[in-house]
């Protein structure tokens, strides 16, 4: 294995940076049931790593717990070099962690152009004093601010519905805002929630195409969650695959396809 | 021009100004709603405390008097100064900005996630301990409130005639209209303005925005719900205040003054929940509807006193043909 603080290449040219978050020994409960069992994994700098596993393997609340959503009874979370605190989700989304959601959540009422404006909130700095003249620094970081939303907007291939409320868009094209709102905050790590669930064939393709795009271009480090194989293997570096909540393998794609206990846990085995 | 025509004029412009009153209590009933999905039926007593405050502060009354000097057996019930009414309005501000902070710190930060019902009860309870505090504060009497108190702390020059009503002529008629009305109305238009435009184009208003559609969604771009709700709920103390304010001039500073956030019931029925101009629109259709309704109908036939129960006979046909008001969010199912 590769020592945390080095980058190195992959086989296929690819070059992944250190480690900039680590997830130690993680267990989160909810009353009696144990959601994530112990569960210890890295996030390499520009890579994109995915978690998959089966229904309720606790895929989704190991993101919750990156993202600061659910606060894990026993572990820690190493951001950056140093031991993050237990902090709310909107703590965490300032130090640079932006997020998509399973069942998006968007501002339904506001513009698709509005929506990618508030993932600029956090890099909104002027005061109230100073934004209720509108003049100077304020208008500067406002047009600044707006110029990053427009490149993401251009970049996401979604120019032609800048300024529908988002309430009428499809479902493939409300993911996609969502992905937009994430990357505006020019996040760190961005955390993708099963970005291709209830999509069809085509739909599917765009996000990864986008999702692949993104890493490359920006060199956004991206932590995905999918519970379809045969996606997560095209796109990911490297692969955590959970079961029951507990972590049963970690690797490249290929490490990952030929381990046993990945293999019973999705082609289901005879226990004897 | 006819003496009946005019004459229904001038009852058509008291009922718009009586309606900006209405909206204005209405609007702190929006924000909040809007905000935290919370139906705040301590609005009215929030525009009692402040008025209350704001008097209080103006005759440099000494607060909680009375337990004061019952428990320290002393007499004190005056600072013996009286502060100039701009001031005093800074300071009510931040008395509404310390409520704020605590029925966030106190109550419902301790209610996040509960059903609305809950919280509803919550804010009746609030209701109630508010209208306590203020009694104990500052006494019960009735006082009146002018925002030019003393002679010489007046605001510019002038406006010592803002109770005085004033005869306008136009189409050589006299039209009675209460100058304070249309300070009021002047007041509500700058306030609703700026309420928008900091909606708008402010950071914090756009944080507002986030949490008013979706909370979630707003801690992930890094909004702190608790922040916003502080600013919301002082934002809605603001707009109480100036509600206590018109009121309390037109009709002084009375405990009945809490019961407008009854009048305030029909006109969101009117202009939907969520929706600032609904409230504004929907407040001078109730003004307006009232006066004239009494003037036309009611006096004449019904034997007057309709103005009571019209606004609420409104809002129940409103209920039946449009239940989201008029510019409330569209309610849509899908399938």
């Amino acid at each position: 294995m590769n020592a945390t603080a080095e980058s190195y290449t992959t086989e296929d040219g690819r070059t992944i940076g250190p480690v900039v978050m680590e997830m130690k020994n993680i267990t989160l409960r909810f009353g009696g049931v144990e959601a994530i069992k112990d569960i210890s994994f890295d996030i390499r700098e520009g890579e994109i790593r995915a978690i998959i596993g089966p229904n309720g393997a606790g895929k989704s609340s190991m993101l919750n717990v990156i993202s600061g959503f659910y606060v894990p009874q026993e572990g820690e979370v190493w951001y950056k070099g140093s031991r993050r605190p237990s902090m709310r989700p909107y703590q965490v989304a300032e130090q640079g962690i932006a997020r998509t959601f399973q069942n998006i959540a968007l501002f339904e009422g506001m513009s698709v152009l509005d929506n990618v404006m508030t993932g600029r909130l956090t890099h909104m700095n002027t005061g109230l004093f100073a934004q209720s003249f509108w003049k100077g620094k304020a208008e500067q970081e406002e047009i600044a601010n707006r110029e990053v939303a427009e490149k993401i907007i251009d970049f996401l291939e979604i120019q032609a519905i800048r300024k529908t409320p988002v309430s009428r868009l499809s479902y493939g094209l409300k993911k996609r805002v969502e992905l937009a709102r994430a990357l505006a905050a020019e996040p760190s790590i961005l955390l993708l929630d099963e970005p291709m669930a209830g999509m069809n064939v085509e739909e599917k393709e765009d996000m990864s195409r986008f999702i692949l795009d993104v890493n490359d271009e920006f060199g956004t480090t991206i932590a995905l969650i999918e519970h379809d194989m045969g996606v997560v293997m095209d796109l990911s570096d490297r692969v955590v695959v959970m079961d029951y909540g507990k972590k049963i393998g970690d690797g490249t794609p290929d490490d990952v396809r030929n381990n046993q206990d990945v293999i019973d846990a999705y082609l289901g085995v005879a226990h004897d | 021009m006819p003496e009946q025509l005019a004459f229904t004029i001038e009852v058509f412009l008291n009922g718009l100004m009586a309606g900006v009153l209405y909206a204005l209590v209405a609007l702190g009933f929006v924000l909040i709603y809007k905000a935290s999905g919370i139906f705040n039926y301590a609005q009215g007593v929030m525009a009692l405390f402040a008025a209350m405050t704001l008097v209080g502060i103006q005759n440099g009354q000494v607060p909680f008097s009375h337990l004061i000097n019952a428990i320290l057996g002393t007499d004190v019930h005056h600072f013996g100064w009286h502060v100039h009414s701009a001031i005093a309005i800074v300071f009510t501000v931040a008395v509404m900005v310390v409520l704020a902070v605590c029925v966030q710190r106190f109550v419902f930060r301790h209610l996040v996630g509960q059903e609305p019902i809950i919280l509803f009860m919550a804010t009746i309870g609030l209701a109630y301990f508010l209208e306590g505090v203020a009694d104990l504060m500052w006494g019960s009497e009735i006082k009146s409130l002018n925002v030019c108190a003393a002679e010489g702390a007046c605001l510019p020059q002038g406006l010592n005639m803002w109770i005085d009503e004033t005869t306008y002529n136009a189409f050589g008629y006299g039209f009675f209209i209460d100058n304070l009305d249309i300070v009021a109305s002047i007041v509500a238009i700058i306030l609703v303005v700026g309420l928008v435009m900091f909606a708008q184009y402010t950071k914090q208003g756009r944080a507002m925005r986030a949490v008013a559609d979706d909370h979630q969604a707003a801690l992930s771009v890094g909004v702190s719900l608790n922040f916003i709700w502080i600013l919301v709920w002082s934002l809605a103390g603001f707009v109480a205040l100036v509600a206590g304010i018109m009121w309390g001039a037109k009709s002084g500073v009375q405990f009945s003054l809490s019961l407008i956030a009854l009048k305030a019931l029909p006109v969101l029925m009117l202009g939907g929940f969520t929706s600032i101009p609904g409230a504004i629109v929907g407040g001078l259709i109730i003004g307006v509807g009232e006066k004239l309704f009494e003037f036309l109908i009611g006096a004449p036939f019904l034997g007057g006193a309709t103005e009571n129960w019209f606004a609420y006979m409104l809002a129940l046909l409103f209920l039946v043909f449009r239940p989201q008001g008029l510019f409330g969010e569209k309610i849509i199912e899908r399938v």
